[in-house]
């Protein structure tokens, strides 16, 4: 039975948006040094929202130099409690914003409105008001009794959750006594912004948060500045490589959260139902734009056609479109370039042989969107079950016996989550143990707390975000 | 006079590499000469190459599930005897060690004894080490949720080059304690007594291929542990010049190996403290999340 929808979109009134957004240098929104412009565009209907600044090396030299003196004069050497106190006067003002901040995000990402207000915006809050409680109890963290800062951090984060990732970012850095330069990218430059100015409703001292935007080219600026002494990066693995090299032979630490390509393992005896609502969630949650997705699906082969079945029906219902309307289950893919490579990625897939299945499903005529679409018939040795696609596209796989389903899960460069569905506790544990992976969902799948972990293994990066290792990250001696 | 007896002659030993609990020498058949540090000849030790390198590597890796699924109660017996074995070799530890490093006969035995003390220190972590870095993790919502640490897998080791012993124990223990193999390119000048250590690692029930040793050259060894795809992590404590240093950190960078970066200024001083910093570098954190509910 089809449901009809009537349109209930979410109001864009409650943003103001300006033409154009200098750099946040110091305190203040300043025009650039030496860059230039560039338009950001929101991916639903390809209109332009603003003109956003693409920060130069001086403008770079500038906030690592504004970042470099409040951490001298201000922020390094005032007492937790009262760096505690500023953040959470930050995290309060999100939350009194907390609409403004979802219609925003939604705009310039492209993601379903029920998304950034229901998980983004609540996290953000979230994740300040966890580190905020830190700052005044450094000693307790395990690294002695007066753990130090790095100094400045030099943070680039990605496009697809961009004021979570700044959240995850700038709240452990400035609860440990660091300052921040960071680089939001360039698709997703507006709720960064926004941070900005929140800045300045607290009162924050100028300089302990610089934004600069910019792409590849100010993040790298950033990143070798040799101001910085702490460098965080969330994006691909290849940047991440790159980021590695960068800092070769430097004194600088860094925590770097890149690629996945999660298995998310179904055995025999899982709770079907919940299991194939993990999977929808584990793939199709913010377009699949997450790098912990769950998008190789590894099916014990007693219940394929039952999961296939149900998985099928199921994405039949999935709404796609307008991301700012409340009923969307999935919206815009952010930019046209990360289409192009989930097309790409998707059409190698069935060249190499694997069978592509979509629900049918209207798409709007402007705008950049993709369908939620499955492979079957996927080998490991396939593209599609080895690259990140970054996006609504799942390759299904299938296995006998749990040490296959653990040989195969773990048969990737990546290591950065995985789940798992049964309803034997001891196998759930066993396979949690066997899996290479930061983070294990065990009938669960996308769970993100302040207070969890979150990073992974081998090529997935290295470091964790989330809880006290994600503070100690930003302190001497903790690096680990 | 015929029946004066000449003196005995020594029977010398034949220093070769250490791996997958065997001692084969160099694939390349060569070796080096290893001086005292008068410059007089101490012996010939195997001069490792890329392919002992990739046997050594393999052998790490074979042994990497068995002893990391081991339990830490297990794990920490097990180095403990190897506190014992050398504690039985203490003599001939602190007389290679004199002679290798130049030490006073004194200072050859705190070193060794040092060792052992240390060997001891990390046997005890094996089943604390989760408990100190672990947590369970508060979350909003009904879910328990929870972190432990892990070891990354199969680590290179670039062993200080003027503590041939302290420092290659204070190295290894920590790295292997928790679950991780080990592939250590010994002391460039000072070999012997890493290769002497093999024996008694040999003989304390540490299963083959969970510590392997080659003795070499930085200059050849290390850029290929640095660039193996399938090491996890390298720690370069050993290697003292800073554009060699770069270099392999730029080849670790290919599949992002964890970097233990060589410590500022001279080598640290292995008598000091360790603190958890060499016990936790090697780890990974994995956290786990599952419903509460009826």
């Amino acid at each position: 039975m089809a449901f009809e929808y009537a349109p209930a979109p979410e109001s864009r009134a409650i943003v103001d948006l300006k033409s154009s957004y200098g750099v946040f240098i110091d305190g203040e929104f300043v025009d650039t040094a030496d860059g230039h412009t560039f338009k950001s565009i929101s991916p639903a209907t390809e209109e332009v929202l603003a003109e956003i600044t693409e920060a130069g090396p001086a403008d770079v030299d500038r906030a690592v130099a504004a970042a470099r003196r409040a951490y001298d004069d201000t922020w390094s050497t005032m007492p937790g409690a009262e760096r505690a106190k500023y953040l959470y006067r930050i995290a309060r003002i999100v939350q009194e914003r907390s609409r403004e901040l979802a219609v925003l995000e939604s705009l310039d990402n492209g993601k379903p409105i029920r998304e950034s207000r229901d998980v983004d915006l609540p996290l953000v809050a979230a994740h300040l008001f966890y580190y905020a409680g830190w700052a005044d109890k450094l000693e307790y963290a395990g690294l002695g009794p007066d753990p130090r800062p790095h100094g400045v951090a030099a943070q680039v984060i990605p496009w697809n959750f961009p004021m979570l990732m700044l959240a995850w970012k700038i709240a452990p850095a400035l609860a440990a006594g660091n300052t921040v330069v960071l680089k939001p990218a360039e698709t997703t430059s507006l709720t960064a912004l926004a941070f900005a100015e929140i800045c300045r409703q607290a009162d924050l001292p100028p300089g302990v948060v610089n934004i600069v935007t910019g792409a590849g080219d100010t993040g790298r600026a950033l990143v070798e500045h040799p101001g910085v002494d702490k460098v965080a990066f969330t994006g691909s693995t290849e940047v991440g490589k790159a980021i590695a090299r960068a800092v070769a032979g430097t004194a600088k630490k860094v925590t770097l959260e890149l690629g996945g390509k999660a298995a998310n393992i179904i055995f025999d005896d899982a709770p079907l139902d919940q299991a194939v609502e993990g999977i929808i969630n584990g793939i199709f949650f913010n377009q699949g734009h997450v790098c912990c997705a769950g998008s190789r699906l590894l099916v014990q082969e007693s219940v394929y056609d039952d999961v296939l079945t149900s998985l099928k029906r199921r994405m039949a219902t999935l709404r796609v479109g307008d991301p700012l309307d409340k009923n969307t289950d999935i919206g815009a893919i952010n930019s046209a370039e990360q289409l192009a490579k989930i097309r790409t990625l998707s059409d190698i897939g069935e060249a190499e042989g694997a069978e592509r299945w979509s629900p049918p499903c209207e798409l709007p005529d402007r705008g950049y969107w993709f369908r939620p679409t499955i492979f079957t018939g996927v080998s490991q040795a396939h593209r599609i079950a080895r690259e990140e696609i970054f996006g609504p596209v799942l390759s299904i796989l299938t296995f006998r016996t749990p040490a296959e389903a653990v040989e195969k899960a773990n048969n990737t460069p990546y290591g950065l989550s995985a789940g798992v569905w049964t309803d034997k506790g001891s196998r759930i544990l066993w396979t949690a143990n066997q899996l290479k992976a930061g983070v294990v969902w065990a009938n669960t799948f996308n769970r993100f707390d302040p207070t969890s972990p979150f990073g992974g293994y081998k090529e997935s990066g290295y470091g964790r975000e989330g809880g006290k290792h994600g503070l100690a990250a930003y302190l001497k001696g903790g690096e680990n | 006079m015929a029946d004066t007896k000449p003196a005995r002659l020594d029977v010398r030993k034949t220093y070769k590499l250490f791996i997958g609990g065997g001692f084969p020498r160099s694939e390349s058949g060569r070796s080096y000469v290893v001086h005292d540090t008068e410059g007089g000849f101490l012996a010939n030790a195997a001069l490792a190459s890329r392919k002992d390198v990739r046997d050594a590597v393999v052998a790490a890796r074979k042994a990497f599930p068995g002893w990391s699924g081991r339990t830490p109660y297990n794990r920490g017996q097990i180095v403990y005897r190897v506190a014992e074995m050398l504690e039985g070799r203490r003599a001939q530890f602190a007389d290679e060690v004199a002679r290798g490093e130049g030490l006073a006969t004194g200072d050859a035995e705190a070193a060794v004894d040092a060792s052992i003390d240390r060997l001891v220190w990390y046997a005890g972590w094996a089943d604390k080490v989760a408990q100190v870095v672990g947590s369970s993790n508060p979350v909003a919502g009904p879910y328990f949720d929870f972190s432990v640490p892990e070891p990354t897998g199969v680590v290179a080791v670039v062993a200080p080059q003027e503590s041939s012993l302290l420092g290659l124990v204070s190295v290894l223990a920590p790295v292997i304690v928790s679950g991780n193999t080990a592939v250590v390119l010994a002391s460039e000048a000072r070999p012997l007594p890493a290769i002497t250590f093999t024996e008694v690692l040999a003989t304390s029930d540490l299963p083959g291929g969970v510590v392997n040793v080659l003795t070499g050259r930085i200059a050849e060894v290390a850029p290929w542990l640095a660039s193996h795809m399938d090491v996890n992590a390298i720690d370069l404590t050993g290697v003292r010049d800073a554009d060699t240093a770069r270099e392999l950190e730029l080849a670790a960078a290919e599949n992002l190996k964890r970097v233990r970066r060589p410590d500022p200024g001279d080598e640290p001083d292995w008598t000091a403290d360790q603190g958890t910093a060499r016990l936790t570098w090697p780890l990974e954190t994995k956290t786990v999340w599952h419903p509460i509910g009826i």
